[in-house]
Formats: C-alpha cells, structure tokens, sequence
C-alpha cells in the first residue's frame, strides 16, 4: 500500500480534518501536485532554484573535532545551515510558491514559529513577487526579533497573533481563518510535514533531496550506509527529510529528538510522541498533547520552532511501525548542545537543531564501538543569539 | 424519528421555517446556559445548537473563541455538558444539535460519546473539522443512536461534493453562507441563495443557512429560500453585554425575539 494512501492516511494517522470550504482547494491542490510532481519543466524550474538560489547541493560534513570529543561516534553534519536564509525551510517553500504560481494565487500566507518558515516564505514571495502575510505568535515574535525585521526587509507583513499560548498552535489557527476567508486568491504555505492532506505528503517530498544528497554523499565518503540518522522534530520537516530516502535501509536507523522543554512530568515540553496521544489538530491525526477533556495542552520549548503540542502524522507512523525511534532532550540539555558545536566546530546551531545535537552525548554514552551518524543541522543559530545571551 | 426530525416535519406541516439558536455551554456559566435554553424555547426557537467548546476552534471568529475561552475558564467539560443537557431534558423536549470539533469527541472515544450524548438526551452533532470521508465510523454509531450527522456545505462545494455531503447528512444540512468563520456580518450574497436552492433541488432533506446572520432582514431573506437560519456570534454577543446583569437571560430572550419574529 503507497504511504500515504489516497485519502492522505498514513495508516491511522493524517487525513484531512478542515471545513468544508477548505475541502474543493484541498481536492485541487492535490490534483494540481499530482500533476507537477512529474512535469519537467516544473522539476527543472525546482531544481534550478535549488540549486542557483537556494544553494544546494548541501555539504555533507565530517565534524572531527566534536567526533574525538564524542569517542564513539563519527559525526557527519548535513549542512542546511548553509542554505539561502539559514536553515532549510527554503526547500519548501521554493516547491511550493512554483504551485502557487501554477495555481494562478495572488496572496501567500504562513504560520511560523522560530521566524525561519516565514523568512524562507517571505523570501520566495518577494523572489516571485508575491503578496505576504505571516502569522508569528507575540511571544514568538518576542523571542525572534531579527526574523520579524527579516520578514519584513522581505516586504512580508508579520501578524502577531493575540491568542491563546500566542506561540506557533495559535500562528497556525489564526493563518487558517485566514485561508477559510481568502480562499479565492490565496495560497496557505504550511511549513511542516503538518496539516491536512496533501501537505504532508508535499512538505516531506520537498524537504525529501535532504536525505537523497546525504545518503550519495555519505556512501562516497564511506562505502557504506550509515548507522544513525538524528534530527529534531518539532512539526518534523527537517527530520523527515533526512529519513525519508533512507526508509527502506534496515541497518541506518533513525532517531528524532523532540523538546522537553522543563520535563516531560511538567507539562511544559512540546514532546507529543513521547506521552503518546492520539488526537486531531490542524487538519490531520497524529500525536497530538491535550488535556483530559480533549483540549490541546500549551507546548513549551527554549526553541521556538519546537514549541508545538502535535507532530507530523508521518513520523507518528514511523514510531508505530518502529522505523524510528523518537527521544527527547531539554531545554537545558539543548544549550549545552549549542555550546558544544559552537565550541569544537566553530558552528553555532539554531536552538531547535541543538536538540538533536545534545542527544549526540548522551548515544555516545550508549555505544561500546564507533558508529557513524548524520546529523541534519537543519538551521544556525544568529537568529538565537540574543536570546542565549540573556540565558547564559 | 429523533427531536430534530419531528421539529422539521411539524414545521414543514405548518409551512414554517426553522429558527437554529447557537449558545456555548458554559458561557457564562452551566446554570446560566440551561436558563437560557429554556427562555429561548418561548421565544420561538426550534433548535439549539449548543457549543461544546475547544480550545482551538478554527472555524469560529472572535466572538465565539472568546466564548470558548471563557467557558474553559469555568472548567467546562463534555462530560458536565451532557450532564446539563440530561437536566435540561426533564423539562423541555427542544431538539438539541452538539456542536464541538473533531478532537474533544475523538479523545472522549467517539462511539461511547455518541452513545452517551443520546443517553442524554442530544439529537445531533454538528463538528466543522469532521468532513462526511473521516467520519465513517461516528455516522454508523450515530445510525445506531438515532442520532443527526449535520454536516457542511460551503460556497465552495461542488456538485459532486454536495451530493456527498447530503448523503451523509442527516437531520438537516448546514449551509454555510461565507467563505470565513463564524461571526455577524450585515448582508447574504445572494449567489449564496442561489446555492442553497441548488443544494436544495438535490434533497428532501432541510437545509439551513448559517455563519454570518445577525440582522432580521438577512434573516427574512435566508427564510425565503432556506429550511431555517442558524443564528450564533448575534446571540453570543448579547450574553457578553449582558454577563454579570441579573437580567441577561430576558435581555437575549429579547432580543432573540427580535430575530424570530421575523420567522412568524
């Protein structure tokens, strides 16, 4: 069976859970993907921009340093940092703005929680000539002053969002009313493997040539597969991207790391896979962190692109069926990963992809013999520094 | 034959179309919300639509989210919610829609909450996020329960899609009249009515306008055309400029009547 199925499930997980009105442009999107996905003039369009705008392919690059410090594994970074932007939102919002076109849609609009989707939205708007709205949620905007400046030296109007936990959940309710309302001339760019189907699925293809040039580049380097793949999960973009190619290669496995913010026991984290509940929100089934009565819980993270109560229905899969395995780390933890890159390679990681690198510690610790792993660094950290700054 | 569809059938005997009141439950508090519905029956009103409320209801404009959020403050549950409509039900016989989003009814487990909301004494579910093709599952322990599957059309449907969701539906079928969420608006486009009597010559089954309707002239004019009007963010309003009045529950009966006069 094609994961996902027709109706967008990835066995239980995803569908389509929106209003009506939503449903004819949701039925349309789909029909026009199908179509692109394998019209060459839009995949030379696609790769082309990639490649000359975007700046891929990424380096896959060994951390030597930091992998004499870790004793037991080899480290290989792939480098989305280095991307146009910082990080690699941009991989999906080059594909989608080339639909949006296609599509004949005047208006873009986002959510964002970090700022890095809606910089990379912002940025291939203004490339095409787009209108730009994106919807950032005040505390988010708070923390993210530079990507609020950066969106709009772009031309983006940024809309802070008022309500509720006024972080990424409430940046995507509000950008969806938006969409309900302005669903004649508007394009909603999602910036996760989120949402109702088809965005899942075309988010994960979009973000799919991370793990693709990876996995060429690593069996150049190493005549083998590697043996870990790590990467955060907030909604879960990056991770997928990394994974996907290596779906089938038993021997690689992969390892998501979410946020647990102060502690999986407070509440306050943004680790949904890890207290495993199923739920609905934002248009799709996945692990979703609620109350008892089914209202969905805040999520805290350090990391603003983290700070989320759901996660992909993707990698709900993956966990399901054991194909990967998800972990946690803390907002503490993920400072002491910031340092250490910082220090042993001279690269400072944005606060969401310093999960995945203070994990690296505590697998070594695990491992009686070296074993290899990429680790997708899927943005720097500038955009960080000054919040850091009033931590440490 | 449920309350929703003996209100239908005496109405359309009478020739009359059906007045749809929307209230959150638990906006500004259970006791006040029972009151109300029991005022708002002698006013005229055929149906209620009563609010479960969710923390991120993506459908609704500001009016009902900040019902919401106040009615989650009072630590308003499903649970007390059926509880309330079971009290409600020793006395009135006024048909009673839920309307909630997809994630409250799937965490409570959806056919033990469908099951128990006919225990109740609820007559139908209404949920924005839950498109007829998710939904398999609550429509057959609904057919079990003899319990209404009210389900959207929006101006954006197709025909194919439409008669999709009319199949599904029963009870009656929500049109929405905007694309956009919930919320007062002043005028009905009339290619929208134009789409209700499309929707319309496809089924037996009512359809009723919804989203968007606050003044009598929009509400006349849905009546011409529509099985009956669904009237939220107007009436919502008034509970909010009423709160802490001793009088709210005759200041919205009031003004309710002014909306279902219209109707007469």
């Amino acid at each position: 069976m094609a994961i996902p199925d027709r109706k967008g499930h990835f066995a239980e997980f995803g569908g389509r859970y929106v209003p009506e009105t939503l449903m004819f442009l949701l039925n349309d999107l789909e029909q026009q993907y199908k179509l692109l996905k394998n019209d060459p003039t839009f995949k030379q369009e696609f790769q082309s921009l990639l490649k000359d705008y975007a700046g891929r392919p990424t380096r896959l690059y060994y951390a030597q340093r930091l992998s004499q410090y870790l004793k037991t594994l080899k480290v290989y970074l792939k480098r989305e940092d280095l991307l146009h932007t910082g990080a690699h939102k941009i991989n999906n919002t080059l594909g989608q703005i080339l639909i949006a076109k296609r599509m004949g849609k005047k208006r873009i609009i986002a959510e964002t929680g970090a700022g890095q989707h809606g910089v990379a939205t912002a940025t291939a708007s203004a490339l095409f000539g787009l209108e730009c709205e994106v919807y950032m949620g005040a505390e988010d905007v708070k923390r993210q002053a530079l990507n609020v400046y950066r969106m709009q030296l772009l031309g983006a109007k940024v809309i802070s969002v008022q309500s509720g936990s006024q972080t990424l959940k409430d940046a995507m309710n509000e950008a969806i009313r938006d969409w309900v309302t302005n669903v004649d001339n508007t394009f909603y760019m999602i910036g996760s493997v989120a949402g109702p189907h088809p965005y899942p699925l075309i988010v994960r293809d979009f973000q799919a040539v991370i793990g693709r040039e990876a996995k060429k580049q690593f069996l150049a380097l190493e005549q083998s597969l590697p043996d870990y793949l790590l990467a955060c999960v907030g909604g879960g973009s990056n991770a997928l991207g990394l994974f996907h190619a290596f779906f089938k290669d038993k021997t690689t496995k992969m390892i998501g790391v979410e946020a647990a913010g102060l502690g999986l026991s407070t509440h306050h984290h943004a680790a949904p896979l890890a207290v495993s509940e199923v739920g609905v929100l934002h248009g799709s089934k996945s692990h979703v962190m609620q109350t008892p009565s089914g209202q969905i819980r805040i999520a805290h993270s350090i990391a603003a692109g983290l700070d989320y109560p759901g996660v992909g229905p993707e990698h709900a899969y993956y966990q399901k069926i054991g194909r990967a395995e998800y972990v946690f780390v803390s907002d503490h933890e993920a400072i002491e990963g910031l340092k250490l890159l910082s220090e042993t390679e001279g690269i400072i990681p944005a606060m969401e992809t310093s999960h995945a690198i203070a994990y690296l510690s505590k697998l070594a610790r695990t491992l009686k013999r070296k074993r290899t792993v990429i680790v997708c660094l899927s943005g720097r950290g500038d955009k960080d520094v000054d919040a850091i700054k009033e931590l440490l | 034959m449920n309350r929703i569809d003996q209100k239908f059938k005496e109405l359309r005997h009478k020739r009359k179309k059906a007045f749809i009141a929307y209230l959150t439950a638990g906006d500004p508090d259970l006791m006040t919300t029972k009151e109300l519905v029991h005022a708002l029956e002698g006013q005229g009103v055929d149906i209620i639509e009563l609010g479960v409320p969710f923390s991120d209801p993506l459908a609704d404009g500001l009016t009902i989210q900040a019902a919401s959020q106040r009615a989650l403050k009072n630590n308003v549950t499903p649970r007390k919610i059926l509880n309330l409509v079971k009290q409600i039900r020793e006395t009135s016989c006024i048909p009673i829609a839920l309307m909630t989003y997809y994630n409250p009814v799937f965490h409570f487990d959806e056919i033990r909450f469908v099951q128990m909301a006919a225990q109740s004494g609820v007559d139908g579910l209404i949920i924005p996020d839950l498109p007829p093709e998710e939904a398999i599952d609550l429509i057959r322990a609904s057919k079990k329960h003899h319990m209404s599957n009210i389900f959207f059309l929006a101006p954006t449907s197709s025909l194919s899609r439409m008669k999709t969701i009319i199949d599904a539906s029963s009870g009656f079928v929500y049109f929405v009249s905007v694309a956009g969420v919930t919320g007062e608006r002043r005028t009905v486009a009339a290619d929208v009515l134009k789409k209700v009597k499309q929707a319309k010559s496809l089924t037996t089954k009512p359809v009723c306008l919804g989203f968007g309707l606050s003044q009598p002239q929009q509400i006349k004019k849905a009546a011409q055309v529509a099985d009956g009007v669904i009237v939220g963010s107007a009436i919502v309003n008034q509970i909010i400029k009423n709160a802490n009045q001793e009088d709210l529950v005759s200041k919205v009966s009031r003004f309710v009547r002014t909306l279902t006069c219209e109707l007469d």
